[in-house]
């Protein structure tokens, strides 16, 4: 048995394989919505790389449901994978959307987040006794550090911006 | 509270309209909207036994965000509208919306004998200091010293003080959030929407436009270091005390809701109706 404070308990294979689910939907989710943000306040540039980030983070969902074959995931999921107090690891932070950012800023985002997932299945690694659990979560650890990679290559096409990238000729003013 | 739907599990998206919000990028009412959508969904509410009422203000937007009933109603006048409600459908769960501007300044009024009356309904009121639809004055919570061009040097204005002003009212329940941490949020709205009587919920929700200082809050929180306590004098001294970033719920009383009988008059509509004739 494995558990971490506020996060939901992973007592067998099944539980973790539901946990490892929700938190690939959860990122989903969370890079939608700043789609639609950044869709709202017409930076498509940021569109495109959050519905990108979206739709890779929707493939890794499915093959956890895949892995889990016979298995109704997506119902167990419903049922535990509950991040009641903390956030679901992979996801990203809304507070720190800005409606002028770059690239650069959203891989970012998407960094921590790989980086809390692969934290997050290394406690599993460290704490379960169940040694399937263990196997499972090890392998889930690999698959978070080749993520974390992948998001490293990446930000290789997007240096970061120049420290004016928040100016705006127009911006938003307190009226007068 | 309306009655829990056991017979199937809600998921968040249920109670999400398929209107974008249009607030800024990095505002934390988007963090608000997850708490209310996780709540209700905690609680296994179906969506058309709530509904979410509001007055004006960015904050305010957030009935049309939702897939319940919904009221976005006149400035300030959402706790009136809200209290109506509920007492003529006390079968609904309602959840009323507000900013620190329609809240405390065009609603103050209100809000002293919505917490008075204790009719059984949640108060959200995400607080930002500042007016922020409207492009950046001071509201009733906005520090004394904070520099516009409407109020060069600051207002010099002491700030209004909701939570002991809930309190001393007769507020039934109240707590303070951060709508960073949208999980634990929507925990106290749980907790909130299901205690009797007049729930008062501030959220601190910074407002990354006009006041880009606040994105400091995540780092000034902190959860509160003692239990709820149902004593208003304790209550009244820990709020009084606290540094305005203390998180958690802070007061749970057990005053008796107010709800008068439905149907008690046996006035027909067509009475009132003469009452009104020119």
């Amino acid at each position: 048995m494995s558990k971490t404070a506020g996060n939901p308990k992973v007592s067998n294979l099944n539980d973790l394989l539901a946990i490892a689910y929700q938190i690939e939907i959860d990122a989903v989710d969370r890079y939608k919505m700043l789609a639609d943000q950044m869709e709202t306040h017409n930076n498509p540039e940021l569109v495109k790389v959050f519905r990108d980030l979206a739709r890779a983070e929707g493939i890794h969902g499915e093959e956890i449901r895949r892995l889990a074959g016979d298995f109704d995931v997506v119902a167990h999921a419903r049922q535990i994978a509950n991040f009641e107090r903390s956030e679901s690891p992979e996801e990203v932070d809304l507070g720190s959307a800005h409606y002028l950012m770059t690239p650069w800023h959203a891989l970012q985002l998407s960094l921590k987040g790989e980086e809390r997932a692969f934290a997050y299945f290394t406690s599993i690694v460290e704490t379960a006794k169940d040694p399937k659990v263990k196997a499972l979560a090890a392998e889930l650890v690999e698959e978070e550090a080749e993520h974390v990679n992948l998001v490293h290559r990446l930000l290789l096409r997007y240096p970061k911006p120049s420290d004016t990238w928040a100016d705006d000729l127009d911006p938003p003013v307190s009226q007068e | 509270m309306s009655t829990v739907d056991t017979q199937r599990a809600y998921k968040q998206a249920d109670y999400k309209s398929d209107i974008n919000p249009i607030w800024c990028p990095g505002c934390g009412d988007y963090h608000v909207l997850l708490s209310f959508t996780r709540a209700f969904a905690q609680l296994g509410l179906p969506p058309e036994q709530i509904a979410v009422i509001s007055g004006i203000g960015c904050s305010s937007r957030i009935p049309a965000y939702t897939n319940c009933y919904g009221f976005h109603g006149v400035h300030g006048r959402s706790l009136a509208l809200a209290a109506g409600l509920k007492v003529t459908r006390p079968d609904l769960t309602v959840v009323v919306a507000s900013g620190d501007g329609d809240g405390y300044s065009i609603g103050g009024n209100h809000f002293l004998h919505a917490c008075r009356r204790n009719v059984d309904m949640t108060y959200v009121v995400m607080d930002n200091h500042i007016y922020g639809m409207t492009k950046g004055q001071p509201s009733p919570t906005t520090e004394p010293e904070f520099d516009t061009a409407l109020s060069p040097g600051g207002t010099k204005v002491r700030p209004f003080h909701p939570l002991v002003i809930a309190l001393a009212s007769g507020a039934n329940f109240i707590a303070r959030c951060f709508s960073g941490a949208p999980n634990e949020t929507a925990a106290v709205l749980v907790e909130a929407i299901k205690h009797p009587g007049f729930s008062f919920v501030e959220i601190l929700s910074p407002c990354v436009t006009f006041r880009p200082d606040e994105k400091a809050w995540k780092d000034l929180v902190h959860p509160a270091p003692v239990a709820a306590t149902t004593d208003p004098g304790k209550a009244a001294r820990r709020i009084m005390s606290d540094d305005g970033f203390n998180i958690g719920i802070l007061f749970r009383g057990n005053r008796t809701p107010y709800q008068p009988a439905v149907g008690a008059t046996n006035i027909e509509l067509s009475e009132l109706e003469k009452d009104f004739e020119l």
